[in-house]
C-alpha cells in the first residue's frame, strides 16, 4: 500500500492504527511453570550476590597485604605487578557478579509479561500554542519594546558590548609571538655537544655511517634558566657523516664538513623529532606521518606529507678542532606558519 | 527489611509535601521500556562515563598537573634519577606506588576507550534504523557533539600525564594549530603561554580535562537522557507494535535490575581488563623531551582517523604574497574533520528534506527496507576505516612485513575507490534482503522437502511464515519518492524555486531507488490461494492414491 | 796495545747476551702491531679457514677479495665486529636479493664464523670482535640506559625495543632475542641501514648502558598486564574493539535474550 504525500502526512504503520497482528499470547517461562527451577534460579542468584561479597572482602585483604613492589611472572603473559592483578582480579569478579545475579533476576523470575504504554504527540496541542503566542504578545506590548525604538536601540548595542570585556581579558593568556619563531639559540661558534654525554664533538669521531644527536652547547644552562624546554624543541640537530663524493648538494656553499652535514631534529611537517636515519640511502623518515628527506640532496622532502626540506645547519670546525656552527638556521625550523615567508 | 521500606516510605513523604514526588514516581516507575539488545549499546556509553567520573576524582587526588621539573625517586627502577616534569613523575606515583593507583588509572584509560567506542557502536545503530528522525533530530545532534567532545577529552586526558607518546602528539597538535591560516601563530602562543612546549600546557589542559569538558558532557548527557525519557523510546516493527505505542517492560523493576545490573557488568568487565591487559605503559615510554620520538607514534584509536589523513595527504603548501597556507595540514585536520562532522549532524535534516517525510516516526526502520541510507552508512564508514588503518600503517607494515610508501598510497587511492564500492555492494545486499523478505511473504519458507506429483513434476514444499515475522515483514513501508515538478502550474505561472525542487527530487528518487515494493494484501491473497491450491489437491491426490504423506522424502 | 791485552770482561758474554735480548725485544715490538687487548692473533690456519669460506659463501657478491660488487658492498675495512654480527643472526649469507637481509637459520658454526671474521679483519683494519668485558653490565646504570635508549635507538625500534618500519619495506627489527654481543656490534658496525654508533661518539660505557636497558627490556616487565605486543594505541585500538566491545555486545545480547 503506497502513501502519498502531504505537507503533514502522520505515515502510520502500514494498516492504520490498529495492529494487523496483535501482540502474540505470553509465553510461560520455565521458572513461571515449575516452582524447582524457580528455587533453583533463586540459589544460583543467592550464591553469586554471596560470591560477589566474599571478593569485596578479597579486595581489601589484597590490598593490606600485598606491596606495589611485589612482582608476579607469568610466563608469555608477562611480569605483572601482583596488587593491581589481585585488586582487579577480586573487585572486577564481584562487581561482574553483581550485575549478572541482578540480570539473571530480571530474566528468570521477575514478571516478563509486555506491557503496552500508548504515545501522546510529542509537541504541544495547538491551544497551548495560541495561548503561548498570546501571552508572549501581550508582554511585549506591556513593556512598550515594540514602540519604543531609542530603548530597544540602545539595549541592544549595550548588550553587544558585554562580552567584549571577557575576550580582552584573554589577551595575557600568552604573549604574541613576534619573530621568535624564526630564530634558534644557535649562534656563529656555537660549539656542537653529543646528546645526554655533553660531549664536544671532533670530525674523526664520526665514522662515515655515523648519526649523532646533537645540540649546542650552552643549551642546559639556556634550559636550566628558563626553565623550560623551548630551546631544546628548536635547536636539536642531527649530525650525519656521509663519503663526500656521495653528497649530491646542500643548502649553502661550504655548510658541510669533510662529509658531516647538521640538520635539524625537528620535522618540518608538524614538529616531531626526526632521526631514523637510513644509511645506506641518506634518507630521513620520520616516525609520525613517513615524511622522508634525503640529506645528500639538501634535505629535500622524497616522500610524505612534509611540503619543506630539512633545514641545514652551516657547520665548521674552531681552532681546537671541535665542531662548531657558523651561525643560526638560515630558515626557520619546524613546522611552517602562516608568516613563514 | 520491612523498616528500611517504612523509613524510605516516611522520608518520600515529606519530600512530597514540598515537591510533586509522588506524581513523578506514579508517571515514571512503570514506564515502559521496549526490550532489545541493541538498545543497550548507549548504555555501555553512559556507564563508561560514570566509571570515568568515579575514577577521574580518584586520579585527581594523586596526580600533579605541573611542567616543573623533578628528579624521580619512586620505586620503578629503570627511572630512578631521570629528570622529568612533576606531572609525569605523580603519574608514576600513581601507577607503583600507590596502592590500586594503576588499577584505578587503566580502568580509566579502558573506559575511556570503552565510551568512545560505545558511543560510535551506539551511533551506527541509532543511523541504521533511522531512529534519528523527528522528533529526535536534536537528540542526534547532542549525541553527535558528544563524540566530538569525548574526543578532545581523550586526547586531553592520555596528554596529562606528559609521557613521551603522548607529548609527541601535543607537539603534533601544536604544528597543526601553528599552520592555521592568520591566526595560527598567535593561537599557538596563547595556548601554550608563549613558544612550544612552556609550562603553561599541561596545568590549562587540567581545568580543561577535569573541570570544563566533564561539566558540559553531564549537562548533555542529562539533556540526552531527558529527551530519550519524554519522547519514548523507538521500538523495532513486530507483531502488536505500531508507531502510536510502546511496548515492553516496565521501568521498576525490570529494567531497574536489567539496566542497573547493566552497568555493574560494565564496570566488571572493565575491572576485570585493566586487571590483566596493559594499556598506556607511561613508564616504559619514558619522560617528554622535545627531541625523542619513538616508532609507532600514534594517538588513541578515536583519533586515529585525523592522524591517517595527515598521513596520507599529498604535500601541498603554496606560497601568496609573503605568507605560507599549508594545505597539506589545513585539510586533512580543519577542513576534513569539520565536513565530516557538519555531514553527520546535518543527516536528519538532509535526509527529511530528500524523502519529504514529515511525520513523527516511532518505530524502527529494518536497515534493508532503507538501502540507500544503510548504504551511505556503510559508505561512511569504510572512508573512516580507510582512514583509521593508514592511520596504523606503520605498525601494519612492521606487523605483515609490508612498505609503508605503499601503504600510503594505497590509502591515496583507496580513500576514493573503497567507499563508493562499499556503497554499491550494500545496496544490493539490501536489495536481496528485501526481494528475500517478499518471496518469505508470498511464498513462505522453503523446506526441504521435496514433493513428485504424479504427473512427474517435483516441487518444493513451502512452510509459511509465523505471524510474528509476517509483522515485521509487512512494516515495511512504501514511499514514493517526490515527484519532479512542472515547470508551469496550470495558468502558466512559472513555479518559484524550480532549481531546488528538481534537485530535491531527483535526490529523493535516488533514495528511494530500486525499492522492492511491499505486497499488496491482493497479491498475498493470490499467493497463499495458489499455494493451498497446489498443496492440498496434489496432498488430496496423494492420500487417495494410498501414498504416504509428503513429510517423507520422495525418490 | 797487543791483542792479548783486549781482554774480555768476565761479564762481557752476559753483556752481549742482554743487548741481543734487548734488540730482539725492541725490535720484535717494533714489528708487530699493537693489538687491542681483546682480540687474538689469528692463527694462519684460521685465516686459511676463512678466506676458503669466504670463497665458497660470501665472494659470488662481495668480490673475490672482498672488493665489494653491484651485488654487495666492499667489506674491506668493515672489521670482524661486522662479519660476527652478519653470520651469527644469520643476516649473511643473503638467501635472495631483497630491501633488507632479513635474520634467519645461522649457516656457518661458531668456528668458521671466528675463522670468517678473521680473514675479513685481515684485509684492513676495522672494528673487532667485542670481548666479554666489553659487554659486561655491572658497572652501568640501567637508568643512562634507558635515557640513551630513548635517544638513539627507540625512534627506530620502538620504546620496547620491539621494532619498527623503515621506508620501502625495510624495517628495524626486534631486540627481544639479540645478545648483548650482537647488540654492541650493530650499534659499533651500523649493519645494513642502521647509522654507526662508534665508540668515539658513544662509548663502550654508553654502549654497555644501553645493553643493561634492552635485556631489560627482554625481561617484558609488564605491570599493568598483557601488553599487547607493546606496540602502542593501535593494538589497544584493535583489543578495545574485539575483545571489549564484543564482550559487551554479548552480554546485551544475553540481557535482551528470550527466556525459555
Amino acid at each position: 500500500m503506497s502513501n502519498s504525500h502531504g505537507t503533514d502526512l502522520n505515515v502510520h504503520a502500514a494498516t492504520g492504527d490498529e495492529p494487523v497482528f496483535p501482540l502474540p499470547p505470553h509465553h510461560h517461562r520455565l521458572t513461571d511453570t515449575d516452582p524447582r527451577a524457580a528455587k533453583r534460579a533463586e540459589r544460583q542468584i543467592a550464591t553469586m550476590f554471596i560470591l560477589s561479597a566474599l571478593g569485596m572482602v578479597g579486595f581489601v585483604v589484597a590490598y593490606v597485604m600485598v606491596p606495589t613492589t611485589s612482582y608476579l611472572d607469568l610466563g608469555p603473559v608477562g611480569v605483572l605487578q601482583t596488587s593491581n592483578l589481585l585488586l582487579g582480579l577480586t573487585f572486577g569478579t564481584a562487581t561482574l557478579l553483581i550485575g549478572v545475579a541482578a540480570i539473571h533476576w530480571a530474566k528468570k523470575l521477575m514478571a516478563d509479561e509486555e506491557i503496552i504504554d500508548h504515545r501522546h504527540p510529542v509537541g504541544s496541542t495547538d491551544e497551548d500554542r495560541e495561548e503561548a503566542l498570546a501571552a508572549f504578545n501581550a508582554g511585549v506590548a506591556e513593556s512598550g519594546f515594540a514602540e519604543r525604538p531609542l530603548l530597544r536601540r540602545t539595549l541592544i548595542a549595550a548588550l553587544a558590548l558585554f562580552p567584549i570585556p571577557l575576550i580582552v581579558l584573554l589577551k595575557d593568556m600568552g604573549p604574541l609571538p613576534g619573530d621568535s619563531l624564526r630564530h634558534t639559540i644557535w649562534r656563529k661558534g656555537s660549539r656542537i655537544v653529543i646528546d645526554v654525554s655533553g660531549q664536544p664533538l671532533r670530525p674523526e669521531d664520526m665514522s662515515v655511517g655515523s648519526l649523532v644527536s646533537a645540540s649546542p652547547a650552552d643549551l642546559n644552562d639556556i634550559q636550566e634558566a628558563e626553565g623550560n624546554q623551548n630551546a631544546r624543541a628548536k635547536a636539536s640537530i642531527i649530525l650525519v657523516r656521509m663519503k663526500p663524493g656521495e653528497i649530491v648538494s646542500e643548502q649553502g656553499e661550504g655548510w658541510s664538513y669533510q662529509g658531516i652535514l647538521a640538520f635539524s631534529k625537528i620535522c618540518t611537517h608538524v614538529g616531531c623529532p626526526i632521526a631514523l636515519y637510513q644509511q645506506r640511502t641518506h634518507h630521513l623518515l620520520c616516525p609520525c606521518h613517513q615524511s622522508t628527506f634525503d640529506l645528500a640532496d639538501s634535505g629535500a622532502v622524497v616522500f610524505g606529507p612534509a611540503a619543506r626540506r630539512m633545514p641545514q645547519l652551516p657547520i665548521t670546525v674552531d681552532n681546537e678542532g671541535y665542531l662548531v656552527a657558523q651561525s643560526d638556521f638560515h630558515e626557520p625550523v619546524g613546522p611552517s606558519f602562516w608568516e613563514r615567508p | 527489611m520491612s523498616v528500611i521500606v517504612k523509613e524510605v516510605g516516611r522520608a518520600l513523604g515529606r519530600a512530597d509535601e514540598r515537591l510533586p514526588v509522588a506524581s513523578g514516581l506514579k508517571k515514571n516507575l512503570r514506564k515502559v521500556f521496549p526490550d532489545h539488545w541493541s538498545f543497550m549499546l548507549g548504555e555501555i556509553a553512559l556507564y563508561s562515563f560514570l566509571i570515568l567520573l568515579l575514577t577521574g576524582v580518584y586520579l585527581t587526588i594523586f596526580f600533579k598537573p605541573s611542567m616543573t621539573d623533578v628528579v624521580y625517586h619512586g620505586s620503578y627502577q629503570p627511572l630512578v634519577g631521570v629528570p622529568m616534569t612533576e606531572a609525569y613523575s605523580s603519574a608514576l606515583g600513581i601507577s607503583f606506588d600507590v596502592r590500586g593507583g594503576l588499577l584505578i588509572r587503566q580502568i580509566h584509560h579502558w573506559a575511556a576507550l570503552f565510551f568512545m567506542a560505545a558511543m560510535m557502536v551506539h551511533m551506527f545503530r541509532i543511523f541504521f534504523t533511522g531512529a534519528f528522525r523527528k522528533p529526535r533530530e536534536f537528540n542526534w545532534i547532542i549525541g553527535g557533539s558528544m563524540i566530538l567532545i569525548g574526543l578532545l577529552e581523550g586526547f586531553a586526558g592520555y596528554s596529562l600525564p606528559d609521557d613521551l607518546l603522548s607529548g609527541v602528539g601535543v607537539r603534533i597538535v601544536a604544528g597543526i594549530v601553528e599552520s592555521i591560516p592568520i591566526v595560527g601563530t598567535y593561537l599557538l602562543f596563547f595556548i601554550f603561554g608563549g613558544q612550544y612546549p612552556g609550562t603553561d600546557f599541561i596545568p590549562r589542559l587540567y581545568t580543561f580535562h577535569v573541570l570544563l569538558v566533564p561539566g558540559i558532557l553531564l549537562a548533555s548527557v542529562g539533556l540526552h537522557l531527558v529527551l530519550v525519557f519524554y519522547h519514548k523510546h523507538t521500538q523495532y516493527p513486530g507483531p502488536g507494535r505500531t508507531n502510536e505505542n510502546v511496548v515492553g517492560f516496565p521501568l521498576f523493576p525490570v529494567y531497574t535490575a536489567k539496566a542497573g545490573g547493566f552497568f555493574f557488568v560494565v564496570f566488571g568487565v572493565t575491572v576485570l581488563i585493566s586487571a590483566l591487559v596493559t594499556i598506556n605503559p607511561i613508564w616504559a615510554y619514558g619522560p617528554y623531551v622535545p627531541d625523542q620520538v619513538t616508532a609507532g607514534s600514534q594517538p588513541d584509536w578515536y583519533i586515529g582517523f585525523v592522524d591517517g589523513a595527515l598521513r596520507a595527504f599529498p604535500s601541498w603548501e603554496s606560497q601568496f604574497w609573503g605568507h605560507t597556507w599549508s594545505w597539506n595540514i589545513f585539510l586533512p585536520c580543519v577542513v576534513l574533520p569539520g565536513l565530516m562532522v557538519t555531514a553527520l549532524l546535518a543527516y536528519p535534516f538532509i535526509e527529511s528534506w530528500v524523502t519529504g517525510e514529515t511525520g513523527e516516526h516511532h518505530l524502527l526502520d529494518r536497515p534493508r527496507n532503507a538501502a540507500t541510507r544503510t548504504s551511505l552508512g556503510a559508505m561512511a564508514i569504510a572512508f573512516y576505516g580507510v582512514l583509521v588503518i593508514n592511520g596504523a600503517n606503520d605498525i601494519i607494515a612492521a606487523a605483515f612485513n609490508l612498505s609503508i610508501n605503499q601503504l600510503t598510497w594505497f590509502t591515496r587511492i583507496g580513500i576514493f575507490i573503497i567507499p563508493p564500492l562499499v556503497f554499491l555492494s550494500t545496496h544490493r545486499f539490501c536489495m536481496g534482503l528485501q526481494r528475500r523478505d517478499r518471496e518469505l511473504l508470498l511464498h513462505g519458507r522453503e523446506s526441504g522437502q521435496i514433493l513428485r506429483l504424479p504427473h512427474g513434476e517435483f516441487i518444493e514444499i513451502h512452510t509459511p511464515i509465523s505471524d510474528d515475522q509476517k509483522a515485521v515483514i509487512l512494516s515495511k513501508r512504501d514511499i514514493a519518492p517526490l515527484a519532479i515538478p512542472a515547470a508551469t502550474d496550470q495558468n502558466g505561472v512559472a513555479t518559484p524555486g524550480l532549481a531546488g525542487k528538481k534537485i530535491r527530487a531527483k535526490l529523493s528518487g535516488f533514495f528511494f531507488q530500486d525499492n522492492v515494493a511491499r505486497p499488496s494484501a491482493a497479491e498475498i491473497e493470490a499467493a497463499h490461494h495458489h499455494a493451498h491450491e497446489v498443496h492440498d489437491h496434489e496432498i488430496t491426490e496423494l492420500h487417495e492414491a494410498g501414498k504416504q504423506a509428503p513429510s517423507q522424502l520422495t525418490d | 796495545m797487543t791483542s792479548t791485552s783486549v781482554r774480555r770482561h768476565k761479564a762481557t758474554g752476559l753483556v752481549v747476551l742482554l743487548a741481543g735480548l734487548v734488540t730482539t725485544g725492541i725490535g720484535y715490538a717494533a714489528v708487530t702491531s699493537t693489538a687491542e687487548a681483546s682480540v687474538p692473533q689469528a692463527s694462519q690456519g684460521q685465516l686459511d679457514q676463512g678466506h676458503q669460506i669466504f670463497l665458497e659463501g660470501c665472494a659470488t657478491c662481495h668480490g673475490l677479495a672482498a672488493q665489494g660488487s653491484s651485488d654487495g658492498p666492499s667489506l674491506i675495512g668493515v672489521g670482524a665486529a661486522a662479519v660476527d654480527f652478519q653470520v651469527s643472526t644469520g643476516r649473511m649469507p643473503l638467501a635472495a636479493p631483497d630491501n633488507q637481509a632479513p635474520q634467519k637459520a645461522v649457516v656457518y658454526t661458531a668456528d668458521q664464523i671466528s675463522a670468517l671474521a678473521a680473514y675479513v679483519a685481515s684485509l684492513g683494519p676495522g672494528p673487532s670482535i667485542p670481548s666479554a668485558s666489553d659487554v659486561s653490565t655491572t658497572d652501568a646504570e640501567l637508568a643512562e640506559g634507558g635515557v640513551l635508549f630513548r635517544t638513539n635507538c627507540a625512534q627506530c625500534h620502538n620504546f620496547a625495543g620491539r621494532g619498527g618500519a623503515l621506508s620501502d619495506g625495510k624495517y628495524a627489527p626486534s631486540m627481544m632475542n639479540a645478545t648483548p654481543t650482537q647488540m654492541y656490534e650493530a650499534m659499533l658496525t651500523g649493519p645494513q641501514n642502521m647509522p654507526v654508533f662508534n665508540d668515539k661518539t658513544m662509548p663502550p660505557a654508553q654502549k654497555q648502558a644501553i645493553i643493561k636497558y634492552i635485556k631489560n627490556l627482554q625481561q617484558a616487565q609488564a605491570p599493568g598486564g598483557l601488553a599487547l605486543g607493546s606496540y602502542g594505541p593501535v593494538t589497544e585500538g584493535v583489543f578495545i574493539w574485539t575483545a571489549g566491545i564484543g564482550a559487551l555486545l554479548a552480554a546485551a545480547v544475553w540481557i535482551g535474550a528470550k527466556v525459555r
